[in-house]
């Protein structure tokens, strides 16, 4: 036996658990399932709900496992191992009593909660509870709390586990919920019951291990039963996180967040969980062309006609844009689409971005993988908000400074990230301190997407990256330099390359009013107001900006209603699943090109989306590695220098974020639930006094 | 019993001055400078052997406490903290040492601060307590500015001593709840491991101890550690306050030896039992805590904590509360209960949810409003209560309620007979009126 | 205990400390490390009570949490977790009255009757806003009970009849100086002292002690030889025994009581001067071999235990 084993005995069984287990860890690890409330392994232990007791052999009282460290057990006099029982009356007892107790003041509301069906003490109490209460006098009655428009309270029901408390302040960050009073009084609730503020602030849902906390849209929809349950992934920022979409009939009812150590541990922005109201409403369901000014619908066979006749132009007259959302699979058919009418003009970056060209891959991707900035010990910011642009991410960087001693720099807006950092300025003037951190063995540059978007973004990405050289950001096993993206389509479609050919126009040359005619795919966050005459062909599944300015609109599939291949910043390559038809007549994006193709007269060389990404693959190989990040597989194309022009402009700081977290995209503006955040974000003061 | 020249306190009642030079005169603050001079282990060891167990209830032996600290200061800071908060009902002997004799504790401060080589001290002092604070923040300025403490004295030890209050929390008188208070939050013990002595205020290396067994400690080592231990039966050594409250014929606080009979102590201070020996019914010998004993068992027992102990009660803080045969037991008994029940900090379920159960069964009981079954109902949610908490308040509020049946559940038994009497007999009359 | 809420509506928006009040919290935050400054929460709360008539207001606990650099959560955790900052407003004399059982069982109820009387039901407030009330618990002067604590000073022995004229001057305008309303020196017995009369405690004798006993080292100049260092406490015998009044009575004990003593070992015992139960209970290991030497059983004592049955016994005895 090593000495970072050690020995116990469980239930009759002799194991060896490392020395850092709990002894809740070492009972599971010998097979042994241990109730529990209050006990969650992403947040610190607070050992108050007493469920998770078990009978020490010659302990005086039993023990709260979570809390109980196995390598501080002491063995036997005999020296023989500890010998802990998880089953038997002694500690049956104990745990029926701690049961009763839970239950004496807990409503029986069962029949009208929303945890119905997934809730921790419904299933423990089957286990622990008696057949009927001793306790006959009045339940306690405790007011429900306002905590926004997401988290609907129903504070009777709580249990006090604080595992809420523990999630704002330790995880989120916020130090926005606490309980108040004390003993049979105490009360979970917000500071004068303010909304929270925290972009994470659904997980407490979640972690709530009874009904007390809600989802508020979600609530009486649906019981978890009816629902249909796929796994897919997030399309709200470009972190692909892990999801489940529930639905009943062809409704999304809800999503929640299912664990990928990788990603987004078990976590959800609340952007992500709460959008998907908005996939119910201004819905494109039918093909539309306008006529006498007016967008009229119209059958997929006249919206083909109309297409084909904006598309016989000169090729120099058209272009193809790909937008924020769009998946790999529509940006591959558009973009061979584009390539067989001789059209260049094609990109999908914002306007004004000179990157992605040319180069390798890792010139545009995060490269170091999100778990990285746990085994880092410097991760400079230049010109990015992880909190808005990867919430879930951002999280992972608290816990790291906040257990790990990471040391955060920032160069840009001075912003509240939930975490200290040292300041190195406004502007690429900060830039000069980058080459003074060359005291960490594991540095981390990280440079926002905006900051390419910027005359001067290249010459600040070969400064950064020149920089991360000379720091050993770059290093052998170590790809610490990299791009955070927000927008999930963004790498997908730089993946196959959706930039322009030979000649061709970039996405500002192509909006300034130049073409004839212009295939927007998305694209609903770009200007479109210097268009002037070009006729738009919209694709996209929600009637936002691009829709209104469109003449012929074409209705896809959004990420619920496909199985597309998204990339995510890191570089993963992951697949969404489909929970439900896309609505009405709208198809998925790349079969939208593919007959499109077919009417043009230049039809496409597949007929379903497996051939297309066949061809992808053969053409591509990493798509081939579903799942996986690169990381440090991109070292060495990290070493090349990179090829900045012109010198970055020291007099123009980085700008704060542009637009509102909670509506960055088509679906989050169709959303009642966003629109409410984005009027509660705003209209907030922060509860914290000195930040 | 005690004589006077063998009393620690000797301003107990505040009769003189409790300023510097009065208490330099009563020998406070004598060859100090020679027990700091003897360093940690020697002091360790002369606590040990003087057989002082701590004063603040659980009667854990303090030398031995000591110990525990790291022998090295490592990055980390020693603290040495008193638990100034009393509030064990029945409990008032650290007030008298608070604002009458501030200058042993204030010494004795040092010299534990010393031992377990600490240069700062806090004293965490119950916020009702506001006099007794006063009292004590003018005998630190004192201290400090006769050079007796502080940078550089004339005791040859660093050593900075601040007074911290809290604000109505019988909780904080729980070490590590007590500690959690220091730093700024709500009084909710933590876990323990780590203990205070590997992770204590601040994350620091931290000793918890009472007034009374920090206060004393001076004397002891002036007069020698067989002195203190020569008084009460072995293994429970030394002098002790007594506080005697309720139904005596003179309630006090007084300096007693360890072991002396119930019977001694409220003869020779108390001006014996309210109506006689007689009307004696049942007393709390240690503070509410602690399960209540019936008058044939106290009468003649020692007064200590071996005894109390192995009557299924205990000596606590030694605070005496005596009832006579007008007491309605199970109304006292109920009061403490919601004591409990009010000072729950409500971290834990079995606590923040019992104690309330237990207090409303309790007072229905008061009244006879209960059935037989629920008595045997009552014992049950004691027991689901005690042993099952974070911290040793489950215990104190399960004992009261264990030792009320234990002794007088004829008492219980009687009055719900007795409510149930009339009322059968009021259904009786309906029925022969039809 | 009830429901703790700030009256918002009385607090109005604004809280500022007192001028005078600076130095004291100057005072309190002095006290910690720099970095740990949170500490002070509690008493800068309290200070923030003095200033606004008695009670923490919402502005007032803001205001706390300002200075402290805490997130105001955290603060409001603090200030309804502890009962003494009061969320709702007072009278100028606030009442707490002490009802736990130490109290109660000395007439505890009597006072709240005389609160209910004068002043209505507790936090109300009287119309001349000069006097409120709530009960407590234990406010840790349980021999001076039943009491009450009126603003910040301790009002002992009272009875209801006392009580109730300290009531009426307090709303008449009239101080009323706190202690005991008994002729009583303190927590000292009804009756005069019955300890601490020795006048050779007061008068600086105890300062001819030249040094401290048990010096690792033997002091030169002093007569009396340390004692012999000590390893277990229950062999700690007395180097100068302290001198003591014998509350037990003298008596011979029955011997054979102790399991191996028979009435031929009871003679020989009593034969070398020993009767009771104690003083078996007290025997060294070197009385031990003395003993079993004159009766001729070596091993005897420790195999049969006599001294584990002796303490069983004297305890038995002081019981009985």
């Amino acid at each position: 036996m090593s000495n970072d084993q050690f020995k116990l005995n469980i239930d009759g069984r002799d194991i060896d658990v490392p020395r850092h287990y709990t002894l809740m860890q070492a009972c599971e690890a010998a097979g042994a399932e241990i109730p529990r409330f209050c006990y969650h392994e992403r947040l610190s232990v607070a050992g108050n709900c007493r469920m998770c007791l078990v009978e020490w052999q010659g302990a005086p009282k039993p023990i709260a496992s979570c809390a109980q460290t196995v390598g501080e057990m002491r063995p036997n006099p005999d020296g023989t191992a500890p010998v802990i029982r998880t089953q038997g009356d002694y500690v049956e007892k104990a745990r029926s009593g701690v049961m009763e107790f839970l239950l004496i003041n807990h409503p029986l509301d069962c029949p009208i909660c929303d945890q119905g069906g997934e809730c921790d003490l419904q299933d423990q109490a089957v286990a622990y509870g008696r057949s009927g209460s001793r306790y006959d006098l009045n339940k306690r009655a405790v007011e429900d709390k306002n905590m926004g428009p997401l988290v609907k309270t129903i504070m009777t029901r709580c249990i006090q586990c604080t595992r809420c408390v523990r999630f704002a302040a330790e995880v989120a960050g916020v130090e926005e919920l606490g309980m108040i009073s004390r003993g049979e009084s105490a009360e979970i609730t917000t500071y004068l019951e303010h909304s929270l503020t925290s972009e994470l602030s659904g997980n407490v849902i979640d972690l709530c291990p009874v009904g007390a906390l809600t989802s508020k849209p979600y609530a009486y929809n649906a019981r978890p039963w009816e629902l249909r349950k796929t796994t897919s992934i997030d399309v709200m920022d470009a972190m692909g996180s892990a999801i489940r979409v529930d639905a009943k009939g062809n409704a999304v009812m809800r999503i929640l967040p299912t664990v990928n150590e990788e990603v987004n541990e078990e976590w959800l922005s609340d952007k992500s969980r709460f959008v998907w109201d908005g996939l119910a409403r201004q819905r494109l369901d039918t093909p539309y062309v306008r006529r006498d000014g007016r967008l009229s619908p119209a059958s997929w066979g006249e919206a083909f006609v109309a297409v084909k006749d904006a598309l016989s132009g000169r090729p120099e007259a058209i272009g193809f844009i790909a937008g924020d959302l769009v998946e790999v699979e529509q940006a591959k058919a558009g973009l061979d689409l584009a390539r067989r009418l001789a059209v260049q003009n094609t990109d999908c970056r914002p306007a004004g971005a000179a990157y992605g060209v040319d180069g390798p891959r890792e010139q545009y991707l995060l490269n170091s993988s999100f778990m990285a900035v746990e085994e880092a010990d410097a991760l400079i910011l230049i010109g990015c908000n992880p909190r808005q642009d990867a919430a879930v991410w951002n999280a992972r960087i608290r816990k790291a400074w906040l257990w790990n001693d990471l040391k955060v720099h920032l160069i840009g807006d001075p912003v509240d990230l939930t975490y200290d950092y040292d300041h190195l300025g406004t502007g690429p003037e900060g830039l000069a301190a980058l080459d003074t951190l060359s005291g960490a063995s594991r540095p981390m540059i990280v440079v926002g997407e905006d900051v390419l978007l910027r005359p001067d973004g290249q010459a600040i990405l070969a400064a950064a990256h020149a920089a991360a050289l000379n720091i050993g950001a770059i290093q052998d096993g170590w790809a610490g330099f990299g791009v955070l993206h927000n927008a999930a389509g963004r790498v997908g479609a730089l993946d196959v390359g959706f930039v322009p050919g030979p000649g061709g126009l970039d996405t500002a040359g192509m909006l300034s009013g130049k073409l004839d005619t212009l295939v927007l795919m998305g694209g609903d966050e770009l200007d479109l107001s210097g268009l002037g005459t070009t006729k738009v062909i919209y694709i996209g599944h929600h009637g936002d900006a691009g829709a209104a300015r469109a003449d012929i609109i074409l209705p896809c599939a959004a990420y619920t209603e496909m199985s597309a291949t998204y990339v995510n910043t890191e570089g993963r390559v992951q697949m969404t699943r489909a929970a439900v038809e896309p609505k009405g007549e709208a198809r998925e994006g790349w079969a939208i090109f593919r007959a499109m193709s077919d009417s043009l007269g230049h039809t496409l060389p597949y007929d379903t989306a497996d051939a297309l990404r066949e061809g992808l693959r053969a053409e591509r190989p990493h798509f081939a590695g579903l799942g996986f990040a690169p990381a440090e597989a991109g070292v060495e194309a990290l070493r090349a220098p990179m090829a900045g022009t012109g010198t970055p402009d020291l007099a123009v700081p980085f700008g704060a974020r542009r637009g509102d977290f909670y509506l960055t995209n088509p679906i989050a503006r169709a959303s009642k639930t966003m629109a409410e955040c984005s009027l509660q974000h705003r209209g907030l003061e922060t509860a914290v006094a000195a930040e | 019993m005690l004589q006077d020249k063998d009393r620690i306190f000797t301003n107990l009642y505040g009769t003189h001055a409790p300023d510097l030079e009065a208490a330099k005169q009563r020998g406070a603050w004598h060859l100090t400078r020679e027990m700091l001079a003897q360093g940690p282990d020697w002091l360790c060891d002369q606590v040990k052997q003087s057989g002082l167990r701590g004063r603040g209830g659980a009667g854990f032996p303090t030398g031995l406490k000591w110990t525990f600290m790291p022998k090295e200061v490592g990055e980390r800071p020693h603290y040495l903290v008193v638990n100034a908060d009393e509030s064990e009902p029945g409990t008032c002997k650290d007030r008298e040492i608070m604002r009458h004799d501030p200058h042993l504790l204030i010494e004795g401060c040092m010299v534990a601060s010393r031992a377990m080589r600490a240069h700062v001290c806090y004293v965490y002092i119950r916020g009702e307590y506001i006099a007794e604070r006063e009292a004590l923040e003018k005998a630190v300025r004192e201290a400090y500015e006769d050079r007796l403490i502080g940078k550089d004295n004339v005791n040859g030890w660093d050593f900075d001593l601040y007074v911290h209050h809290g604000a109505g929390a019988y909780i904080c008188g729980e070490e590590t709840a007590l500690l959690e208070s220091l730093e700024g939050k709500k009084g909710q013990p933590r876990l323990k491991p780590p203990f205070p002595a590997n992770a204590g205020l601040y994350g620091c290396p931290t000793t918890v101890n009472n007034v009374e067994s920090i206060a004393v400690v001076p004397t002891i080592l002036r007069r020698g550690a067989e002195w203190f231990a020569g008084f009460g039966r072995p293994n429970n050594c030394g002098t002790k306050l007594f506080c005697i409250s309720g139904h005596v014929n003179a309630p006090c606080n007084v300096e007693e030896e360890m072991s002396i009979s119930f019977r001694d102590l409220i003869e020779t201070h108390c001006g014996g039992i309210r109506g006689g020996w007689d009307n004696l019914k049942a007393v709390i010998p240690g503070g509410s805590s602690v399960p209540l004993l019936p008058a044939e068992q106290i009468m003649d027992a020692n007064m200590d904590f071996d005894t109390l102990r192995d009557l299924k009660s205990g000596l606590g803080t030694a605070a005496v509360i005596v009832m006579d045969k007008s007491t309605d037991l199970i109304r006292a008994i109920a009061r403490i209960s919601y004591f409990y029940k009010h000072e729950s900090c409500g971290q834990c379920t079995p606590c923040r949810e019992g104690t309330g159960w237990m207090w409303r069964v309790l007072q229905r009981m008061a009244k006879g409003e209960a059935e037989h079954a629920e008595i045997d109902m009552l014992l049950e949610v004691s027991h689901q209560v005690e042993g099952h908490t974070i911290c040793a308040l489950g215990d104190a509020a399960a004992w009261p309620v264990q030792g009320l049946i234990r002794h007088f559940r004829h008492e219980i038994e009687d009055r719900i007979t007795l409510y149930r009497t009339p009322r059968a007999l009021i259904q009786g009359a309906q029925v022969a009126a039809e | 205990m009830a429901l703790r809420r700030f009256d918002l509506e009385a607090g109005g928006t604004d809280f500022s400390f007192a001028p005078e009040t600076e130095d004291k919290i100057a005072f309190w935050l002095g006290k910690y490390p720099s970095e740990k400054k949170r500490s002070a929460v509690i008493p800068l709360l309290w200070l923030a009570q003095k200033d606004n008539a008695g009670w923490l207001s919402e502005p007032a606990m803001r205001a706390v949490a300002d200075r402290l650099e805490m997130p105001y959560i955290r603060v409001y955790e603090v200030a309804t977790f502890y009962t003494m900052f009061r969320l709702r407003p007072v009278g100028r004399h606030h009442i707490q009255l002490c009802g736990t059982t130490p109290c109660m069982l000395r007439g505890a109820h009597d006072l709240k009757e005389v609160c209910r009387d004068r002043i209505g039901e507790p936090f109300a407030i009287t119309d001349d806003a000069r006097l409120s009330w709530e009960e407590v618990e234990c406010l840790g002067a349980c021999v001076n009970a039943p009491m009450v604590q009126i603003n910040d000073y301790y009002y002992e022995d009272l009875t209801p009849e006392r009580f109730a004229s300290v009531l009426d001057q307090l709303r008449n305008g009239v101080d009323v100086a706190p202690g005991t309303f008994v002729d009583r020196q303190r927590s000292a017995p009804l009756g005069g002292a019955t300890s601490l009369l020795d006048a050779g405690l007061f008068d600086g004798s105890r300062l001819a002690q030249a040094h401290l006993p048990n010096l690792p080292e033997p002091v030169t100049d002093t007569a009396q030889p340390a004692a012999p260092a000590r390893t277990t406490l229950i062999d700690v015998q007395p180097g100068p025994p302290p001198e003591r009044v014998e509350t037990a009575s003298e008596r011979v004990d029955d011997l054979r009581k102790i399991k191996g003593i028979g009435p031929k070992a009871v003679t020989q015992l009593q034969a070398l001067g020993i009767y009771q139960f104690a003083q078996i209970a007290a025997w060294s290991p070197a009385d031990v071999s003395r003993i079993e030497a004159a009766l001729s059983g070596a091993g005897r004592v420790g195999r049969e235990d006599w001294i584990a049955q002796a303490r069983l016994l004297v305890q038995a005895n002081k019981e009985a």
